[in-house]
């Protein structure tokens, strides 16, 4: 066995020896194999496994920022923030969200409805990322939530803030908060980066202009997580930065007393310093409740507003398109001087209507006015006169007037609801109408009928400019403490027309622009307006306010909705039997206090008849009172600088 | 013969000691301590359970492979067949009176320790092979008649451990098992004929596959196919892999296996667990550390005289470089994941013990490597 074993083993061996050698070889490739993988992953694609490693291992939580305040000139918050109880829910936290919700509704209110939507926002979302079950839950579901946690398991009961007004009389021009919806993400581009589930954003108004300040910047916690979810331990934590809070020109008192004088009806009311444009009050009514658009609206109230007549979610004072009726008549007067079209002692017969290019014109007072200057058309409001001169001025040269004056453009910045209104001529009928101008349309257009479409704040600035001399004012909301001293400067440049000013009137960036080419002419209004609401026969005379310091001069005006029939005519069919939405709009603007002034106003009531008889009775309320408050917001005024 | 035994028998304990491979016993001793400070960082940088159970079996284990490395290599080649059938036994035995665990019966409870059968099988069958081959002559190694046995002997374990079910060590224990017969010199015909024979039964073995086995496979063609469930592993462990870089994110700094995103980092994933910690530089040195005890076991292979140490050692050094591979080609996302462990790296007695008993049966051959041993 031996010898022959002996050679069969050393064939053997070498047999085994070749083939080791060829498993060998398959060995170092498989080797090479391996390092190549090793090389490529842990080298060439290192950053993009380390990117992954870091996504697995860190979660980022966004912390909404707290909302700035809005307060009034005097330091009143119009909004402000309150301490809201909510329900959060985590739901990878949760081992069965269906029972969960069952559980909830018991504890909760939560309609099926709203259900439904939280389960759809589930599907979307990273299941990490907490979704607001509820967001203003009462101090009485909060606390028996917090008794029924353990039951619960993702639930988590959070402490936050929202928005809140103390009350709906400045809820027009603070506008909303709401929700953030597909659309603001679409459309806002500065929301791109700040988005936060459950952050509320501004909708309408200042809320809205001031949104990308106010918000505020995002903080973010970052947690490391292990595979099962639960934090191990935080790595950054950036509590964000609390919006900017801003100061407003509105005078809270102003702002409550004005919305209850008119809450019962559709109207707006405008009160501007003539000086430096601040807007003292914006009240447009009927308002609505903003508290009720931070937390999720009810359809109900929802429909509600949409379906109300009197459109309480439009901010008339701003959004509001009226005919400027008989108040556009001072800026016709002023018109027709400035151009040399009359003189103040020009008369004109009015026998209660005219006939001209075979149209019969009425004057609103049927049996004529008689003989009538400047002072009387303004004082008596006659249109038969203005139907003259503004056959004689033609509407180009009154449209420029009116435009120099503020109508026909947007008056605020950046207010989205804002409408800039129209001051008709021919050039615009031929590209906006597409037809020729008719005289006839001139004489319409004298006394702020046919195309002229004008806002209540428009109105009040037109006044506002008229009242401070002729001086062009830019309108502002914001407390910006740069112009506070124009008064003084524009009082000077009105008392010493052609004096170099003294060095501390001064006033930086400033760029005074005359709108007359005579003061004198901006006089004569003055003096007409003040017959108007002062003098008997005045068509505000009635609601005059006799104590000198409040003693205003205005203009009423009553835009026509409705053309009157011959036969309405005939019967002297009064406003009040008309139906309601045939009524004209009652307008009045004033400047108060006549010897000084310093405010200007502009009432408007949807369908309210005559403006005279309406609307001159609310401005008087209410200039009066802004002028009651006026020595208070001039001693601040004189403390720029300081926090008050 | 009778001049050769004489020597042999008189190797003074000195002659054995100095015979001993050091190269190699140092290598697997440094790996052992890699794996100890491996297991460290998977219980969180504290000495518990893992780590404890696996540092006493080490060294428990690596006592017996030096003691194993002085019983003579005639014992081990008498002895083949007889280790083989009790492997078998205990294979058996499994099949009876296994534990089961997540869904497979694998362990015998041995009161001391749970004992997985399979592993020592990896061994069992080497020596099996290793033995008959050592003894057919060259010409009767490609007759069929001679083929019978080795194939009842591969494939009735093969089938046990498959059915337990574990696709991974059955495989594992086939490979062993053909790379002694491919060794031995059987043509490459009878391995296509099988290969063939296989592919042909496959649709039939595919249908006895246990759903999660068939997930499995077609997880690893497309591990993006369901990251949150089967091919979860697989990407985790790329991820920690290639997160590590060059240098390591640093000694239980490895947050991929201290979050708990890496699946079984004990066992079938240490190598990961590795790599994130140390890096490219890291898992090269693991690497090295294999090529290197790979390398001296082929080469107490080639020094050995007698065919039996040859083709024991070839195969073992084969079949503990296909262990290795297996398993970083598994994590590396080259492989399905069918659950292998990474040699003397790996938490788990029974592979550790299989291991060392296979080195000792290696280190045997170095010092009587000029033994015959029939």
């Amino acid at each position: 066995m031996l010898s022959p074993s002996s050679g069969n083993t050393v064939i053997k061996s070498k047999l085994i020896s070749r083939r080791m050698f060829l498993i060998t070889a398959a060995k170092a490739l498989v080797m090479i194999g391996i390092m190549g993988r090793l090389v490529s992953l842990q080298i060439n694609e290192r950053s993009k496994y380390k990117t992954l490693s870091d996504k697995n291992r860190f979660r980022e939580w966004k912390l909404a920022p707290e909302r700035g305040v809005i307060k009034d000139f005097f330091g009143k918050e119009l909004a402000s923030n309150e301490q809201v109880y909510q329900v959060h829910l985590i739901p990878e936290n949760s081992k069965d969200i269906e029972r969960l919700f069952v559980r909830l509704k018991t504890i909760l209110n939560i309609t099926d409805k709203k259900l439904f939507y939280l389960k759809r926002i589930i599907k979307k979302q990273k299941p990490w990322e907490p979704i607001i079950v509820s967001d203003n839950i009462t101090w009485s579901e909060f606390s028996r939530l917090n008794l029924f946690l353990h039951e619960l398991e993702g639930v988590k009961p959070v402490v936050s803030v929202a928005r809140m007004y103390p009350d709906n009389s400045s809820a027009h021009i603070l506008g909303y908060v709401s929700q953030v919806s597909t659309k603001d993400l679409q459309t806002k581009k500065y929301l791109k980066d700040l988005h936060v589930p459950g952050m509320s954003i501004g909708k309408t108004g200042l809320e809205r202009k001031l949104d990308k300040e106010i918000i505020g910047k995002i903080g973010f916690q970052r947690y490391e997580v292990n595979a099962y979810g639960k934090r191990i331990k935080q790595i950054v934590e950036d509590e964000g930065q609390a919006g900017k809070s801003f100061k407003t020109t509105l005078d809270y008192e102003v702002q409550k007393f004005t919305s209850e004088i008119i809450k019962d009806r559709a109207a707006a009311v405008c009160v501007m310093d003539i000086y430096n444009g601040d807007i003292i009050s914006l009240v447009s009514s009927p308002s609505f409740e903003p508290n009720q658009f931070v937390h999720g609206l009810e359809e109900k109230y929802w429909n509600s507003l949409i379906k109300n007549k009197m459109k309480p979610l439009t901010n008339k004072a701003i959004s509001g398109l009226y005919p400027p009726g008989s108040t556009i008549k001072t800026l016709v007067a002023l018109s027709a001087l400035e151009n040399g079209i009359i003189k103040p002692l020009d008369t004109f017969k009015c026998t209660g209507k005219i006939e001209l290019y075979g149209e019969k014109f009425h004057c609103w007072e049927k049996d004529g006015h008689g003989i009538v200057n400047l002072r009387k058309g303004i004082k008596r409001s006659c249109d038969v006169y203005f139907y003259e001169i503004a056959r004689k001025l033609g509407v180009d040269r009154l449209s420029e007037t009116a435009k120099k004056f503020g109508l026909g453009k947007k008056t605020l910045k950046d207010f989205v609801e804002e409408r800039s209104g129209v001051v008709p001529n021919t050039k615009w009928k031929k590209k906006f109408i597409g037809q020729n101008w008719y005289l006839g349309e001139t004489l319409h257009s004298g006394i702020g009928q046919g195309y002229f479409q004008s806002t209540p704040i428009q109105l009040c600035l037109m006044t506002a400019q008229i009242a401070n001399g002729g001086f062009k004012i830019e309108p502002r909301i914001i407390f910006d403490e740069k112009n506070n001293n124009l008064r003084d400067y524009i009082k000077f440049k009105n008392e010493n027309p052609n004096q170099p000013l003294p060095n501390d009137l001064l006033v930086k960036n400033f760029d005074l622009k005359p709108l007359f080419r005579n003061q004198e002419n901006i006089n004569l209004i003055k003096d007409a307006m003040y017959s108007s609401s002062n003098e008997p026969g005045g068509t505000s005379y009635r609601h005059r306010l006799s104590d000198k310091k409040f003693t205003f001069a205005g203009k009423t005006g009553s835009s026509q909705i409705k053309r009157f029939t011959e036969a309405q005519r005939e019967a002297e069919v009064k406003q009040e039997s008309l139906p309601y939405e045939d009524r004209d709009h009652a307008l009045f603007v004033a400047f108060a206090p006549y010897d000084d002034p310093k405010y200007a106003i502009s009432v408007l009531v949807e369908h309210g008849g005559s403006g005279g008889k309406t609307a001159a009775p609310i401005a008087k309320k209410v200039i009066k009172k802004v002028l009651e408050r006026h020595d208070l917001r001039n001693k601040i005024n004189s403390l720029v600088g300081e926090d008050v | 013969m009778y001049r050769s035994r004489s020597i042999q028998s008189s190797l003074s304990l000195k002659d054995k000691l100095l015979s001993i491979d050091y190269i190699l016993v140092f290598a697997i001793f440094i790996l052992g301590l890699v794996s100890i400070l491996a297991m460290y960082s998977t219980d969180g940088g504290e000495l518990k359970y893992h780590t404890n159970s696996h540092i006493l079996r080490f060294f428990i284990f690596f006592v017996m492979f030096l003691i194993l490395s002085f019983i003579q290599i005639r014992f081990w080649h008498s002895q083949s067949y007889l280790i083989y059938i009790l492997f078998f036994l205990l294979l058996l035995g499994v099949k009876y009176f296994g534990l089961t665990s997540s869904g497979s019966k694998r362990w015998l409870d041995l009161y001391f320790m749970n004992l997985q059968p399979s592993e020592l099988m990896k061994i069992g069958l080497i020596l099996f092979l290793a033995k008959y081959y050592h003894r057919i002559s060259i010409e009767n190694i490609n007759k069929l008649k001679y083929l019978f046995l080795p194939i009842i002997a591969l494939i009735a374990p093969v089938i046990l451990v498959a059915t337990q079910p574990d696709l991974g060590t059955s495989i594992l224990i086939a490979a062993g098992g053909l790379v002694v017969a491919w060794l031995a010199g059987v043509r490459v015909k009878f391995f296509a004929f099988s290969g063939l024979a296989f592919l042909s039964i496959l649709p039939i073995a595919v249908s006895f596959l246990k759903p999660y086995q068939k997930t499995r496979i077609l997880t690893f063609l497309n591990p993006e196919r369901d990251p949150l469930g089967a091919g979860y592993q697989i990407i985790q462990s790329k991820i920690a892999i290639g997160s590590g870089g060059l240098f390591g994110k640093g000694f239980l700094q490895g947050s991929q296996s201290y979050l708990d995103y890496l699946p079984e980092k004990h066992t079938d994933f240490i190598f990961t667990l590795f790599s994130e910690e140390f890096g490219f530089f890291g898992s090269t040195f693991i690497l090295f550390l294999y090529a290197l005890i790979v390398w001296r076991i082929v080469r107490i292979g080639h020094i050995t005289r007698s065919n039996f140490g040859k083709l024991y050692c070839y195969s073992f050094g084969t079949a503990f470089f296909i262990y290795v591979i297996v398993n970083m080609m598994m994590v590396l996302g080259l492989l399905p994941i069918v659950g292998s462990p990474l040699p003397i790296m790996s938490y788990g007695g029974s592979s550790m013990m299989a291991i060392m008993l296979g080195l000792g049966i290696v280190m045997s051959c170095k010092v009587y490597k000029d033994t015959p041993v029939n």
